[in-house]
């Protein structure tokens, strides 16, 4: 129990590192979602070549290891002449990872898309983004919405990878803490419990949003 | 890179492969026994389970593997890194597969159990007979997914110093200042790792579907 006097004491460190998780998974979930959107467009586009790129990338994305992506964007990029310091390297990895899940589960939502609906949209005169945004987004948002809320919860998870890079993030704090007053136990614990309540919040967020959009459909 | 570079990885990706065999072979059926205890309401296992499954689910792996590398020893209980690496692995796969096989035997239909209880099967012989052989084809190619997951989910335990597929080719890297071709390597033999749990679990839904052809 002394350990977790310890991690109260010092509770602005957790409660720092979570912050920083909370602002690091926000920027990663508008990024990548809509990166992830505006990918699907080539993933459905008619022309092979096109198509085809786009489906390597998001075939990579699904084989790497994201601990790997991280350290390829963090060590690989400064070859390559582009230069990051390490917390805009972490965001900018957890963007173009999941980039590609949104992407594939946002082409899976529109391919089950009737046909009759786009048909509809052609008739009544939209083409190109128009009817991309006004008729195909909609009703591929919506049934898209319990796919997009794991993928969060897969956004939360992976950037605890990102204490490899020395983040200052959720795991990174607990393992700073941990190091500085040897409270293993009580630290983890309450960074276990902080991502288990940032994720059941996100369940329940999504299962309120899907109600919503059963009630619209 | 050298020859003994490519060689380093290689040699660590049969540390990543047996891990994540290991913690698959492990995790299956206790995610079996786990969807098991969900299934048959036993009171407060259920509780239990539902709680597990809530919290590993949710939980970080590299958070996981800290948490039980660095703080089970303070209860007495102290893992060198390879087991401790396996019961993270394991602990977190048995969580997803518990989803998954309860799904399945959710969706099992109840007129065939309740047709092996009109011809008398005890609980055991029904569920050996009757429900195991179809869910195991009904949630196949969830657990692959899962497996293929798990693989990739295996650099977590890097962080307790073992050697696998990731950190061997940072190594490479860090020693021969161009991090590029050992990741390159690194990216080639996941994704073979992967396509072989993948090709496997076409090979066995052919052979089912042959033996329903016959």
């Amino acid at each position: 129990m002394n350990g977790f006097n310890i991690v109260w004491q010092h509770r602005d460190m957790i409660i720092g590192g979570f912050e920083n998780t909370l602002m690091i998974v926000a920027l990663a979930a508008i990024g990548s979602f809509t990166l992830g959107a505006l990918l699907t467009i080539p993933l459905m586009s008619r022309h092979r070549g096109v198509a085809g790129l786009a489906t390597v990338y998001v075939d990579t994305m699904r084989c790497v290891p994201f601990l790997l992506f991280v350290y390829l964007i963090y060590f690989g990029l400064p070859s390559l002449g582009i230069q990051f310091d390490n917390w805009s390297s972490g965001v900018v990895a957890l963007i173009l990872y999941n980039t590609g899940y949104m992407a594939e589960l946002l082409r899976a939502a529109w391919a089950n898309l009737p046909k009759e609906l786009i048909e509809a949209g052609h008739a009544f005169g939209f083409v190109g983004w128009g009817l991309f945004r006004r008729i195909i987004l909609p009703p591929v948002l919506f049934s898209a919405i319990p796919l997009i809320g794991n993928q969060l919860i897969q956004i939360v998870k992976d950037s605890a990878f990102l204490t490899v890079i020395a983040v200052g993030e959720l795991t990174h704090q607990a393992t700073s803490l941990q190091t500085t007053y040897f409270v293993p136990f009580a630290s983890f614990i309450a960074a276990v419990v902080l991502y288990w309540v940032t994720c059941v919040t996100i369940e329940s967020t999504v299962g309120f949003a899907n109600r919503f959009a059963e009630a619209r459909r | 890179m050298t020859a003994h570079d490519y060689l380093s990885i290689v040699q660590a990706a049969f540390a990543t492969v047996s891990m994540s065999l290991v913690s698959i072979v492990l995790g299956v059926p206790l995610g079996l026994g786990l969807a098991l205890i969900r299934w048959s309401r036993l009171p407060l296992l259920n509780r239990a389970t539902i709680v597990y499954v809530s919290i590993v689910r949710t939980c970080p792996s590299v958070t996981l593997a800290l948490l039980i590398f660095f703080a089970l020893p303070e209860v007495g209980i102290s893992l060198d890194p390879v087991p401790a690496g396996i019961l993270t692995l394991t602990l977190s796969t048995a969580a997803f597969n518990t989803e998954i096989w309860r799904s399945a035997l959710m969706n099992f239909p109840r007129d065939q159990y309740d047709a092996a209880l009109s011809f008398g099967m005890r609980r055991g012989l029904r569920l050996r007979r009757v429900v195991l052989p179809q869910i195991v084809r009904s949630s196949l190619p969830a657990l692959v997914n899962e497996m293929t997951l798990q693989v990739k989910s295996t650099p977590a335990v890097a962080v307790l110093g073992i050697v696998e597929i990731t950190r061997a080719a940072i190594r490479v890297g860090a020693r021969t200042y161009q991090p590029l071709p050992p990741f390159i390597v690194a990216l080639a033999l996941y994704s073979i790792i992967v396509f072989a749990f993948v090709r496997t679990q076409r090979v066995i839904e052919r052979r089912y579907a042959r033996a329903d052809a016959s």
